[in-house]
């Protein structure tokens, strides 16, 4: 293999990305990944093999591609670059930032199996951020009005994937989101720190040129129901993206005391309601001297990293398997390492015990170890008798989970859903039970990835399209 | 934008605000609320849907002025807007006839009380309110509520006006004198629904109460609403805000609803030394 020798192609270290220092990001809210500059994202560019038949674009759930985008990257072309992602994906800036790359694309590069995968998603940010530094916004020539109505419920990366599709063919949308900003989990869940909310404003200002409208305070299910949408007001196909938004608890005692979060309620507070600016801002959040987060996936190393952010001194990161199978991406477990996370891996909170006076007082876990894997082939944690023990915490924010919210099953009668409350779709067309009414997305999935529930938009807007023609015009 | 057609002061401190929002009243129903937002900087705050026009396209709500985003609220004029209101939320009361009612209400629970005891006089139900304040100046909707029942008692808790005591200990006279009650909705501040729920299990009387823990968005996905009925956590915002008044844990809302008493009070002295303008940047 004369082509693995050192000093080949590709063998160059990754071009290291220019971050915040761990102990001034963690005062401060700004974006702790600072991008490359256009020097690096060139000589980046220029370790990629170009390959014949490249293993990254399989990895990608969108097809990116991606020798393409990145040649012209090492051509200096970066507008082109910006063009060539955006004929896959229509939030490459999003994307660049928070896709799992390492289990995707990057996973798959060839380079990896001798040095470092190249840095498909850092050079899919440079790229996206490049073109938004323009300033120009080219919106594409959309098809002329075919007349048709599509409603779609829910405004993170699936519906506005959909919406944006469907906008493009000539169909008018609207979108139905029920918090008073569009962006589903990127504004209210992922840190300003992580992804900033300007970069989620532009990508919605796109697709509101595109001629979405987008109706935020609208609860579909309670300001109306799908059918209503249907019959009454004459939609002629309806997109479900809802989201995984309903937070899970243990169901352990104390976990109603003052001072227990939800991670959604925590991430909430500080995203979407900007407590981190309080009293500027009107919302409080409370994280005193000392946070424990229970959860070891995205979700929990946000929470982790919000509450520094937000002043506490200690926070601690209670998992109840060890670090290896911790769900969250790798370069964010770091990143919170980094920054002081205290991990106390295989641990499980078995009670909140309070203060007397209805506050937390002590979080108490239980120590594991790894014992059979289970059917999700992990190795399943089981609790090492007697072996309980306190922590003192000020506050605890539960990371465990989300499942999906039952508003609009509830209020949609022929959705079929299954045993945990997920809707039913057709994996290819996102079709559910009810002709016209589609679905994709978490809500679909269960908790999964922006780039999957992007994926999931783009199929259902190509079956909501043909549905939409073989009814013929309108 | 959500425009103010009209404002009153009912009392210097519970203000009365008809607000154009016609997708929520053409939809709303008794027992139901809204979650508004004054502005960009604001916080999401729930208010129950007192009244509303359904040709009109206006719904009323009636605010106690009780911190920073009550007060500020009250600073609105007729004509200003109100950037977010979303709704309707919440299980709306179910309506049936069922005989005799007690319809009571404390202090700006009257609001509340106000379209269920209304929708249960036009399902035929005898409906015999009790409404009370702490005193004769803060008493209000008496002549809302006059309409809306078969036979208004008012109490005061000073004996300023009307019966002297409590709405619980008329309800507790009214039962001794032979009234029998085949359902009851008691709305009010913790301590009161609390005592009601002790009257109506007392006299084994079905009965709901209307929980108001802090809440953010109002459709079940922070949880911060959440009270424990019949010994399992609920999310008030989606599960009700009414529940079965025998079964719910009232010190723990009573707790939880002090969670930020401190930033409140903090976030309501920045408020008033800046005269009312901070907040308002946009
Ligand atoms: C804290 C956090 C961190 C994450 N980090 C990552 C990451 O680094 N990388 C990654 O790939 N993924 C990450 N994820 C997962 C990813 O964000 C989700 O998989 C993705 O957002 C799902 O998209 P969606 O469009 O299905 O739903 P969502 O983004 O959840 O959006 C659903 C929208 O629908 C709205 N809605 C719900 N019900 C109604 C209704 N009845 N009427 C109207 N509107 C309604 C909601 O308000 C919401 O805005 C993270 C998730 C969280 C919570
Ligand atoms: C379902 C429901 C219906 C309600 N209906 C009415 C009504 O019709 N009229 C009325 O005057 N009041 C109503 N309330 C109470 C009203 O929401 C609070 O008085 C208001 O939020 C106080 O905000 P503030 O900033 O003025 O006061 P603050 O000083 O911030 O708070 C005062 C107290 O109000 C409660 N509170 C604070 N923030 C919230 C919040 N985000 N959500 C809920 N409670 C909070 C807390 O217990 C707090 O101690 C209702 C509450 C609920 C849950
Ligand atoms: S979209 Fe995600 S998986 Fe696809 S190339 Fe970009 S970073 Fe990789
Ligand atoms: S207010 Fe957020 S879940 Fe009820």
């Amino acid at each position: 293999m004369s082509e693995n020798k050192p000093g080949r192609k590709g063998s160059e270290p990754r071009q290291e990305m220019p971050r915040q220092d761990p102990m001034v990001r963690r005062t401060n809210f700004d974006e702790v990944a600072l991008g490359y500059s256009a020097e690096q994202a060139v000589a980046e560019a220029q370790r990629c093999l170009r390959c014949k038949k490249p293993f990254c674009v399989s990895g990608c759930p969108v097809e990116i591609d991606i020798p393409g985008f990145v040649t012209a990257i090492a051509e200096g072309d970066f507008d082109g670059a910006a063009r060539k992602l955006k004929e896959k994906n229509a939030l490459p800036a999003v994307c660049g930032r928070v896709c799992p790359q390492e289990d995707q694309c990057e996973k798959y590069c060839v380079l990896g199996k001798k040095w470092e995968p190249l840095a498909i998603g850092r050079l899919e940010r440079f790229a996206a951020d490049w073109e938004a530094k323009q300033g120009r916004m080219s919106v594409p020539e959309t098809a002329p009005p075919t007349g048709r109505k599509v409603g779609v419920v829910g405004s993170g990366p699936a519906g506005l994937t959909v919406a944006a599709d469907l906008a493009l063919l000539g169909h008018e949308v609207t979108i139905f989101e029920a918090l008073h900003a569009p962006g589903g989990v990127l504004v209210y869940g992922i840190p300003e720190f992580r992804l900033p909310k300007s970069i989620v404003a532009r990508e919605v200002e796109f697709i509101e040129k595109l001629g979405v409208k987008v109706e935020v305070d609208f609860v579909v299910g309670a300001t109306r129901t799908i059918g209503e949408l249907m019959n009454e007001e004459g939609y002629d196909a309806i997109f479900i993206g809802t989201g995984a938004g309903l937070p899970y608890f243990m169901n352990i005692p104390g976990e109603n005391l003052n001072g227990v979060y939800s991670a959604n309620e925590f991430l909430t507070r500080s995203n979407l309601m900007k407590a981190f600016r309080f009293p500027e801002y009107d919302t409080p959040v409370k994280v005193g001297k000392t946070v424990a987060v229970v959860g070891g996936g995205n979700v929990a190393m946000d929470s982790v990293r919000t509450a520094m952010r937000l002043g506490a001194e200690n926070v601690y990161c209670v998992y109840r398997r060890s670090r290896a199978e911790m769900p969250a991406r790798e370069e964010e477990i770091e990143n919170a390492l980094e920054e002081g996370m205290i991990l106390k891996e295989l641990h499980n909170p078995v009670r909140i015990i309070d203060d007397g006076n209805g506050w937390v007082k002590q979080i108490e876990c239980i120590k594991m170890k790894l014992g059979e894997p289970d059917a999700s082939g992990r190795r399943r944690p089981v609790p090492i008798e007697g072996s309980e023990f306190t922590i003192d915490v000020d506050v605890v924010v539960i990371a465990i989970g989300q499942g999906p919210n039952p508003l609009v099953p509830s209020t949609t009668e022929g959705l079929e859903t299954n045993k945990w409350g997920n809707i039913m779709a057709d994996a290819e067309t996102g079709l559910t039970s009810l002709e016209g009414v589609y679905a994709g997305g978490d809500i679909v999935t269960g908790a999964a990835t922006v780039i999957l529930a992007m994926g999931a938009g783009r199929k259902a807007a190509r079956a909501i399209h043909e549905y939409l023609m073989s009814k013929g015009q309108a | 934008m959500h425009k103010i057609i009209k404002k009153e002061a009912l009392t210097p401190e519970i203000k009365l605000y008809v607000v154009d929002a016609p997708l929520i009243a053409t939809k709303v129903r008794p027992g139901q609320f809204v979650v508004l937002r004054l502005h960009e900087q604001g916080e999401r705050i729930p208010l129950t849907v007192a009244d509303f026009d359904r040709d009109e396209g206006t719904i009323t709500l009636v605010v106690a002025e009780i911190g920073k985003t009550t007060k500020e609220m009250g600073t609105l004029d007729e004509g200003d807007g109100i950037l977010d209101v979303v709704g309707p939320l919440g299980k709306a009361t179910h309506i049936e006839n069922y005989g005799t009612v007690a319809c009571v209400g404390g202090g700006i629970g009257i609001a509340p009380v106000f379209p269920i005891a209304r929708a249960l006089k036009a399902a035929g139900n005898r409906v015999v309110s009790i409404i009370g304040a702490r005193c004769k100046d803060i008493l209000i909707l008496e002549d809302w509520m006059k309409g809306a029942s078969s036979e208004l008692h008012v109490t005061t808790d000073d004996g300023s006006y009307g019966i002297h005591g409590f709405v619980t200990q008329q309800m507790e006279k009214l039962i001794g004198e032979g009234y029998k009650f085949d359902f009851a909705v008691g709305i009010g501040p913790v301590p009161m629904m609390k005592a009601f729920a002790g009257v109506t299990r007392r006299h084994n009387i079905k009965s709901i109460v209307s929980l108001n823990p802090i809440m953010i968005d109002g459709t079940g996905m922070c949880g911060v609403c959440r009270v424990e009925v019949d010994g399992k956590t609920r999310f008030a915002c989606v599960d009700g805000p009414e529940f079965d008044a025998h079964l719910v844990d009232y010190d723990l809302l009573l707790s939880r609803q002090t969670t930020y008493l401190k930033e409140e009070k903090q976030a309501l002295e920045r408020f008033e030394k800046c005269g009312g303008d901070c907040g308002k940047h946009e």
